[in-house]
């Protein structure tokens, strides 16, 4: 199958300190990987130099086939990688419907339209309709982000991310904060996530991991040391001495 | 959807209605004005080129968060523009020197929108204070073109649409600006309700978020900075037809200054909120200043400090988050 991310041998160096060693990865459409490993693995590094954030050292990123290494991060956007973040950052004076519906605009090369109010653009309106519904957002959509549920606002970063149409997304911790009585609603929300896109999920909550992904790549020290199936990766001896065990055997506790 | 759509026609409604509400407010003021000061109208008509400063100042400040203390280098721009047009090649009709101020309006917000909006926070602040010194050493040397520090003047409009003369006691010039004030007003309730009016919202809270959509704030800042400069030099324009003389503190520090103090008095990011500002500080400092000659700076600090401490929205601002406040207790 072809691919349509690739990292090639990504090297970066922080004053001397190697924080991405050598990291190739390859993702098909519809793959669900999780990217795990302690903290200070360069996890961090590792988004910020695929997103085009941070300039490697040395290695390729492509896009669909496209080198986009020397592209910047809003170009990468544009080609159909796109993020989310750890920490949500919406607009809090703004509404969902407003979220999404700009993201929508900026897809289809709108957002710069000094005339006409999203309100009055049935198009648009719509598809933000049916974006939020599925996100079990509907009701809030005419309510300031400032006003609805942390969990809630986690579910909007994810619409605002597809409504772009990505080829690849890129989940920060998508879970990050929300309390647990909401996290089914994410898991929801991520089970339901466009079947042909490729998803890469930078996580903690080994729970989630497991039932999310279905390869798992494990970087520690800048170093790819693991990627397999979620199986497998608790068996993993390398995985294990990272982790110092933490992870490995409270998953086997369970 | 059938709810859907009602509640979407309903907002629709709301924001139209506001529009009108604000039509008529200006409409409103710009008649109780002419009744209440018919023998001052070139105040009223200069309160009325300033608010199309505060006007562009907000579009940039208090919608895209840029912080500037140069943007009378727009409205300078224009007003000399408009004033050179008409003393140095005879085009002398109103309308052809209100389109002149708008273009050098326009460029002078793009040559500034370039240069600051490299930097962000303090040193765009400088940038923005280094620029309109720049400008006004400029025109004071340009003297054979500006009139230098004696100002520019053999400024004579023809009559507007060649009937209406800019009389003695400026009544022309008034109707003159009330008309572009409105025109400019509605121009930009549809700009900041645009799609791109919500992209600007977006970047004044987060440029990077912007970024991860796509879009590049960076072009959308210095679009509006140009948007932002042609409504200012709407407003040089209008002062140089309306004085018919343009002087070197149209493009001082001073007016940049003052105009940021308008647009916090009445409120950032609201277009009512310019307007208000203005109207209050202008009326404000004309009173005060013949009333108490010599303590009236202090009064206007003393109110300043009053608004920035007990109404940090701004005057507008604060009457609007209180009477929606009341309406939702309500509802």
């Amino acid at each position: 199958m072809s691919t349509v991310f690739d990292v090639l041998n990504l090297k970066k160096a922080f004053s001397g300190l190697t924080v991405t060693n050598d990291v190739s990865l390859s993702m098909a459409p519809g793959d669900r990987v999780a990217l795990i490993g302690p903290n200070g693995a360069g996890k961090t590094t590792f988004v910020n130099l695929v997103t085009g954030n941070l300039r490697p050292d040395s290695g390729e990123v492509r896009l669909n086939g496209e080198t986009v290494t020397k592209i910047d991060a809003i170009g990468r956007v544009r080609r159909g990688l796109v993020r989310s973040f750890q920490v949500t950052r919406l607009f809090q004076e703004m509404t969902p419907a407003e979220h999404v519906a700009l993201a929508i605009l900026q897809r289809d090369g709108r957002a710069g339209k000094m005339f006409g109010n999203f309100l009055s653009m049935p198009d648009v309106m719509d598809e933000a309709g049916v974006l939020l519904t599925k996100l079990g957002l509907r009701d809030l959509m005419h309510r300031k982000v400032s006003e609805i549920a942390y969990g809630q606002q986690r579910l909007l970063e994810i619409a605002m991310a597809l409504a772009l149409k990505p080829k690849v997304l890129l989940l920060d911790e998508p879970a990050a904060g929300v309390p647990q009585s909401d996290t089914g609603r994410i898991e929801q929300a991520l089970a339901d996530l466009p079947a042909d896109l490729a998803v890469l999920m930078i996580e903690h909550d080994m729970d989630l991991v497991f039932r999310f992904a279905k390869r798992v790549i494990v970087l520690a020290a800048g170093t790819i040391i693991f990627d397999g199936s979620p199986a497998d990766v608790t068996k993993d001896a390398a995985v294990r001495e990272a982790y110092l065990g933490s992870y490995a055997n409270a998953s086997h506790a369970a | 959807m059938n709810t859907e759509t009602v509640a979407t026609t309903a907002r629709q409604n709301r924001t139209i209605g506001r529009d009108l509400i604000g039509i008529g407010a200006i409409i409103a003021a710009a008649a109780i004005g002419y009744l209440l000061f018919p023998d001052n109208l070139a105040l009223l008509t200069r309160i009325i080129a300033i608010a199309l400063l505060v006007l562009s100042l907000d579009l940039v400040t208090g919608y895209c968060g840029v912080a500037t203390l140069g943007h009378a280098a727009l409205f300078g721009s224009g007003a000399y523009a408009a004033g050179i047009a008409a003393a140095h090649y005879g085009i002398t009709d109103p309308l052809l020197m209100t389109l002149a101020g708008i273009l050098c309006g326009a460029i002078a917000g793009l040559v500034c929108g370039l240069i600051i909006l490299r930097a962000h926070g303090l040193p765009q602040l400088v940038l923005s204070i280094s620029l309109i010194y720049l400008f006004h050493e400029f025109a004071n040397k340009a003297s054979s073109w500006t009139g230098g520090s004696d100002g520019l003047s053999g400024i004579s409009p023809d009559p507007l649409f060649g009937r209406f003369e800019f009389d003695l006691w400026g009544q022309t010039a008034y109707v003159f600006g009330v008309v572009l004030l409105l025109a400019v007003f509605i121009l930009l309730r549809f700009l900041v309700r645009s799609p791109f009016g919500m992209l600007c919202r977006g970047i004044k809270e987060d440029p990077l978020r912007i970024m991860a959509m796509g879009a590049s704030p960076k072009i959308a800042l210095i679009k509006m900075y140009v948007i932002s400069g042609a409504v200012a030099g709407v407003g040089g324009a209008l002062n140089a037809i309306s004085t018919q003389v343009v002087g070197l503190d149209s493009l001082s520090f001073t007016q940049s200054a003052e105009s940021l103090v308008m647009l916090v008095l009445g409120g950032t990011g609201s277009l009512f909120g310019a307007l208000t500002g203005t109207v209050v500080f202008m009326l404000f400092e004309d009173y005060v200043s013949a009333a108490n000659p010599f303590h009236w700076l202090t009064m206007v600090g003393a109110l300043l400090i009053a608004v920035v401490l007990f109404a940090p929205k701004g005057l507008y601002g604060t009457a609007a988050a209180f009477v929606t406040g009341r309406l939702e207790k309500r509802t």
